[in-house]
């Protein structure tokens, strides 16, 4: 196994960016999963680890050694593809040991590992069928095996989950964060499903527009999102995101309520130069407290019930609709006015001008 | 219905059990059969024709009105594949008291003719399947190596060249047999296998590059990208990888330049004369003493027709696959 180290790598297509200049180390075993809608740059920044696509400029090592200019065949490196890539001409044993016959290993070796990977994944009963004979899963399944027979420096994966339908995604998801769990393997990750993102990464790194916009653990690009894209793109639905003005004792909110802040905040905002006191204040929607003689107020304007708790669609008063978490037995009457207070420990603050959160 | 409870509660098209599938669509898929079965027919009476022909005797051949039932007779393939003298009356009383003659001779004997050794024809045939073999793997092994690059690689002009050998095709091939058969004479490819073979290389290639680059198209970049993260070289991925999973085109390909070389006529006719000469421009000129050899000509059709029979035989099981792409799922 071994850590990978990006040094302002960067790839251009023409003029244009799709990845700009990136630097990011990766640690021996971790689980890093590359986030971002698509079109960001995630998947040509794995295939650039991979060496599938030529960088443009900038340097790739993997355990210290520079492998920028390597063929992909000399990099020890195993690359899960979104639509599985298996050669449909062989049966699924063939494929998994299609790896090993590239070294020109013995017969009863290649034989010896393929059962154990088989027995791992349990696909020892599928062996001998084509892939077009087996379900996507099993599909999925023989791909990973062909990854992990090799026993490579990192796994490489994209969007291996994609093409799976939603009830498996979850079954997978689970064995493949179990394996990287027992084999301790390097692996880089893309996805643009962010809870995917959130349940099997060690660190996220989060992209847009062809930059990283954050790195960070789950738990800190949720509650510490860098800027507002971060916090839009993260969680389902994302931050409640709206315009108040810095005043003595807290921020205005649209429709004339004050929300109170904490001392610390109060003295991060004034320190911010912000222009005119506008900022944005972001919040989770679990950090909505709906109760009577709250210091906010709004319209209920829809709720959904998702079994476990509601999620209230609140109206403010300029009519920007933020969502709360509500208990899941409460109950508002559409349109009825409820009032709720912030819990302060979860406000955030970003600056409206540059888009970036601001340090408490 | 004699059982309504097993009858189907929809109009089935498709099952494997016979009692399932409506009474009418059953009728529809028969009705088809039939149309398909009387199409065919139609479409095989000329070859049947000439199959017949060339199992009759000469005034069979002839007689009007046609004979659809005659006595089979070999005395065509004998014309095809032997020359023959013409026999003097004296010398016919002679012949027939031999007792040494084959079958063969016996049959020339009813035409008072002897056999005096083999024809051209063999030879010729021969000459067709080196000729057509040989630019047939030339045209197919180039096509497939061009078209794989112009499939993957930036080539610059890309477009342009992909067009510039398209037009190829749009001349009239006809047109430049003159010029071509002038720059063979200088050059000493007159009449020579290696002209032909380059000849018919030159006019395949264009057509299967186009052919084989759609192919190549259909298979995803991935394959081979996984053969080269996997620790393979690319030109071992095109290998075990892209050549595999381009079967079907590369024998689609085959059997259209086959075809294409074997039956080429007037290239052939002007550009050779006796040591390349191939067999289309031979077999209308079987002609005997007094008049044309029916027989003769069909069943040197017949037997030109065999080696293209089988190689489409032996390659229809990839033509009539079509192309499937078993692992990859398109999203």
């Amino acid at each position: 196994m071994a850590n990978i180290e990006l040094r302002g790598v960067e790839k251009k297509f023409g003029d244009v960016f799709a990845v700009k200049p990136l630097d990011l180390t990766i640690k021996d075993g971790e689980f890093i999963v590359l986030l971002g809608p698509s079109g960001c740059g995630k998947t040509t920044t794995l295939r650039m680890i991979s060496g599938l696509e030529a960088v443009t400029d900038g340097q790739i090592l993997l355990d210290g050694r520079d492998v920028t200019w390597l063929h992909p065949s000399e990099r020890d490196i195993a690359f899960v593809f979104q639509f599985f890539a298996l050669y449909s001409h062989m049966s699924a044993r063939d494929n998994i040991a299609f790896p090993l016959q590239a070294a020109g290993m013995a017969r009863d070796e290649v034989k010896q590992r393929v059962g154990q990977v088989a027995a791992l994944l349990r696909i020892e009963h599928i062996l001998d069928r084509k892939p077009g004979a087996l379900s996507g899963g099993d599909q999925q399944r023989v791909a990973l095996a062909r990854a992990l027979v090799r026993r490579p420096a990192a796994f490489l994966m994209d969007e291996p989950l994609g093409a799976l339908d939603a009830e498996f995604r979850e079954t997978m998801r689970a064995e493949i964060k179990k394996l990287h769990l027992a084999q301790h393997a390097t692996t880089v990750y893309v996805t643009h499903d962010q809870i995917e993102a959130m349940a099997m990464g060690d660190r996220i790194v989060i992209m847009s527009a062809a930059v990283v916009q954050q790195v960070g653990t789950p738990t800190e690009v949720y509650h510490n999102p860098a800027n507002l894209f971060v916090a839009r793109f993260i969680g389902s639905p994302g931050m409640n995101l709206v315009k108040a003005k810095v005043e003595a004792g807290g921020v205005r909110l649209p429709g004339g309520s004050l929300a109170p802040v904490s001392d610390r905040w109060r003295h991060a905002l004034e320190g911010s130069g912000l222009k005119d006191g506008s900022v944005v204040l972001g919040f989770r929607p679990e950090a909505v407290q709906v109760r009577d003689g709250g210091a906010l107020r709004a319209a209920v304007y829809a709720d959904d019930l998702h079994g476990g708790y509601t999620m209230l669609h609140l109206e403010l008063a300029d009519g920007e609709i933020i969502h709360g978490r509500a208990a899941r037995d409460a109950l508002n009457a559409l349109g009825s006015a409820v009032r709720f207070d912030l819990d302060p420990d979860m406000m955030r603050f970003f600056n409206p001008e540059t888009e970036m959160a601001i340090p408490s | 219905m004699a059982n309504a409870a097993n009858a189907p509660r929809q109009k089935v098209v498709i099952s494997t059990r016979v009692d399932k599938v409506s009474t009418g669509a059953r009728l529809t898929s028969s009705f088809r059969a039939t149309i398909a079965v009387i199409v065919a027919l139609i479409m095989l009476i000329p070859v049947a024709w000439m199959a017949m022909t060339a199992f009759k005797t000469r005034p069979d051949a002839v007689a009007v009105p046609p004979k659809v039932f005659f006595e089979p007779s070999f005395e065509g393939f004998v014309s095809l594949l032997t020359s023959r003298r013409q026999l003097t009356n004296d010398e016919i009383a002679v012949y027939q008291q031999r007792t040494d003659l084959g079958w063969a001779d016996q049959i020339a004997l009813i035409r008072g003719q002897a056999i005096t050794g083999p024809s051209a024809f063999p030879r010729q045939l021969l000459n067709s399947l080196i000729i057509s073999g040989v630019s047939t793997v030339f045209s197919v092994g180039f096509g497939v190596l061009s078209a794989y690059a112009f499939s993957r690689f930036p080539v610059p002009g890309k477009d342009d060249l992909l067009f510039f050998i398209l037009s190829q095709r749009m001349l009239p091939p006809v047109v430049v047999t003159i010029p071509i058969f002038l720059m063979y004479r200088q050059v000493g490819l007159h009449d020579t296998h290696i002209g032909m073979v380059l000849l018919y290389t030159a006019f395949n290639l264009s057509f299967s590059v186009w052919l084989l680059k759609g192919f190549i198209d259909e298979i995803p970049r991935e394959y081979e990208e996984a053969a080269m993260v996997d620790g393979y070289t690319r030109l071992q991925a095109f290998r075990k990888i892209v050549l595999p999973q381009a079967t079907t085109g590369i024998a689609a390909t085959t059997v259209f330049s086959l075809i294409f070389s074997w039956n080429e006529y007037a290239f052939a006719l002007m550009l050779t004369s006796d040591a390349a000469r191939t067999a289309p421009p031979s077999i209308p000129l079987v002609l005997g003493t007094g008049g044309i050899e029916w027989a003769a000509i069909a069943a040197g059709s017949l037997a030109f027709l065999i080696p293209v029979v089988i190689i489409t035989f032996l390659l229809r099981r990839h033509l009539l696959r079509g192309v499937t792409f078993g692992a990859i799922r398109k999203g």
